[in-house]
């Protein structure tokens, strides 16, 4: 993608130059395309994707707007019709102080993973970057091989690395002296089981943050460490000076990244725990699908879906803002 | 001369004490999984865990590829996942060669549209989806979940594939055109060939994606149990294997296998970091 291996900044090209003529085509601007009229062709070969996304993506969106604003439940989707109540859904979740906690849960959750994500792989990052080679190599593949392991299974080894009677953590930790952890059962504890939720998390989600860090800090030129030590500056000085103002961007895009992919969490908690013991590991997704599927009111679930996109997308124009502008100075 | 050679070597320790617990930290997982898989059940439920397996066994693989189902599920999965890729793949060549080669009105906006498609909030669409085929009769049907992994690649392939296709000289085609081919044939011959390994690459990705989607292949698939894929299978495996951990763990890595090796061999891609935002999980 060509977010991350952007080359360095050059200076904004006009979008709307004039089409060069075919005789005057010695310096074409690069991939602007030849200038040519190339009539309908564009629109015939974006069509198809164009249907997809309306099919396949904007009718579902449309569909659950709607739902959020209909009396819909088992009847109605047996009978496939149904009423506009206005805004009674959400009236009834907002009024709902099971709605708040979860709303809180998604956000501690949130909070929680993100930072940890962040400072983690940011040190990590850091510290490939002063490895030697062959080090360098090795742990860019384990990283690799932690971040190819897929959703399901990791979630299954860590069901199997916290088993309450055979699970290598209990043994470990029993080992070490903590008696308390014998056959101790992580996921009937609700706080517990929301720590085990973090560490999958964290640990699926690092390898990715933490080798797009360190190939944006391959960018930086090595001049200005050079030129800061001169100057006196210690390690931490230079990280907050120049490693952090040169790789913002990419600090910026990694964060939205990591904040939108927090609600794909769903995956993991669905397998672990389905959001219990209890309610502690429901988070905002896992609660709009509980509510329809599991207790037929598609309707508040679908309300409940709408109130996560909405807070989702304040995290997406962020993003969105943060790509176009990179858009702009790799194209 | 002795302290000089120690003092960085003992300066680096740290770094390299860390190196060494950020590998360890990432590969124990994976490495338990398969080692639980290949070692004989006494040692799996004894009080006391050998890290290193004694005794190795094929048991438990034969007890998972036996399985009720396993070879059923296994070809679903590729099933659905090929076909998804391919779908995807051709759909996005065609785009991604608009967007990166054509001038038209509207480019910018098509782009926005496949960034905002990327970012799609899947997890919040299941209700919809799920009502949208049950009132049309695809609920419990292998393709509706082709369709859906489809679009789930899509924005992703069309992105990669543009970039591909932008640093391939358009001054190749052209010499290919004044040679005689037509555009399409010189597209073909010209480009293709050049693109092959980016086409590779994009449709592991995508491959990848589809290949452990859960959410959707779970709440789509209900009654026609046979049409279930592997992820599905694999979570419910308390009702296939009981507290049998050899042969889940079996299960999680002939299940996890094809996307360990495909991101080393991509490991060259995965490190570049092209593929951000591309695969999660």
């Amino acid at each position: 993608m060509p977010v991350v291996d952007r080359r360095t900044p050059a200076p904004r090209t006009p979008r709307q130059r004039p089409a060069p003529r075919r005789a005057v085509r010695k310096a074409p601007p690069r991939r602007q395309g030849s200038g040519r009229a190339h009539g309908l062709w564009p629109y015939a070969l974006i069509a198809p994707s164009i249907g997809g996304m309306l099919c396949l993506l904007g009718y579902p969106l449309v569909r659950a707007v709607l739902i959020s604003f209909q009396d819909f439940r088992l009847r109605q989707l047996i009978s496939g019709e149904a009423d506009f109540v206005g805004l009674r859904n959400y009236r009834t979740l907002l009024a709902d102080p099971r709605f708040w906690e979860v709303v809180g849960r998604t956000f501690l959750f949130m909070a929680i993973n993100v930072v940890l994500i962040m400072v983690i792989a940011t040190l990590v990052a850091l510290m490939v970057e002063r490895l030697r080679r062959v080090g360098r190599t090795v742990v860019l593949c384990s990283l690799v091989l932690a971040w190819a392991m897929p959703v399901v299974a990791a979630t299954t080894v860590f069901q199997w690395l916290f088993h309450s009677e055979f699970g290598i953590v209990n043994w470990a930790l029993t080992s070490l002296g903590l008696g308390s952890f014998e056959r101790y059962p992580w996921f009937a504890d609700g706080t517990a089981a929301f720590a085990i939720l973090v560490t999958l998390i964290v640990w699926q989600s690092v390898p990715f943050a933490a080798i797009t860090l360190y190939s944006a800090l391959t960018t930086v030129p090595l001049e200005l460490y050079e030129s800061a030590r001169l100057d006196g500056a210690g390690a931490g000085r230079i990280f907050r000076s120049v490693t952090f103002p040169m790789l913002r961007p990419i600090f910026l895009l990694v964060f939205s990244l990591e904040v939108i992919w927090t609600f794909k969490a769903f995956v993991q908690i669905w397998v672990m725990t389905r959001g219990g013991p209890g309610d502690a590991t429901t988070i905002l997704p896992v609660y709009a699908v509980q509510t329809a599927l599991s207790s037929q009111r598609y309707d508040l679930g679908s309300a409940a879906s709408m109130i996560t996109v909405v807070l989702m997308s304040g995290v997406l124009v962020l993003h969105f803002r943060q790509m176009f502008r990179q858009e702009d100075e790799t194209r | 001369m002795n302290t000089r050679t120690a003092r960085p070597r003992l300066r680096r320790l740290p770094l390299n004490i860390a190196a060494a617990v950020t590998v360890v930290v990432c590969l124990f997982p994976v490495y338990w999984m398969i080692a639980t898989a290949f070692k004989p059940s006494k040692d799996i439920q004894s009080s006391d865990p050998r890290l290193f397996p004694h005794t190795w066994t094929l048991d438990h693989f034969e007890r998972a590829v036996d399985a009720d189902g396993f070879a059923l599920f296994w070809r679903n999965s590729i099933l659905v996942t090929l076909g998804a890729v391919l779908l995807a793949l051709l759909v996005a060549l065609g785009a991604a060669f608009a967007v990166a080669r054509m001038r038209w009105k509207g480019r910018r906006q098509f782009m926005l549209m496949v960034f905002i498609a990327q970012m799609a909030p899947w997890e919040s669409l299941i209700i919809p989806v799920y009502i949208i085929s049950r009132d049309t009769d695809m609920l419990d049907r292998l393709p509706t979940l082709t369709l859906i992994y489809f679009m789930i690649t899509l924005p992703f392939t069309i992105v990669v594939l543009r970039g591909f296709i932008g640093t391939i000289p358009p001054e190749l085609e052209e010499a290919a055109q004044v040679d005689g081919c037509t555009r399409t044939g010189a597209f073909w011959r010209v480009a293709m060939p050049l693109l092959a390994p980016g086409l590779m690459a994009t449709s592991l990705f995508g491959f990848i994606t589809a290949w452990n989607e859960f959410a959707y292949a779970n709440f789509l698939i209900i009654k026609q149990q046979d049409n279930r894929t592997l992820p599905v299978w694999l979570s419910s495996f308390q009702n296939t294997f009981g507290t049998d951990w050899g042969a889940t763990m079996a299960a999680s890595t002939l299940f996890a296998l094809p996307a360990l090796v495909i991101f080393l061999l991509l490991q060259r891609h995965v490190t570049s970091g092209f593929a951000a935002g591309a695969v999660k999980g």
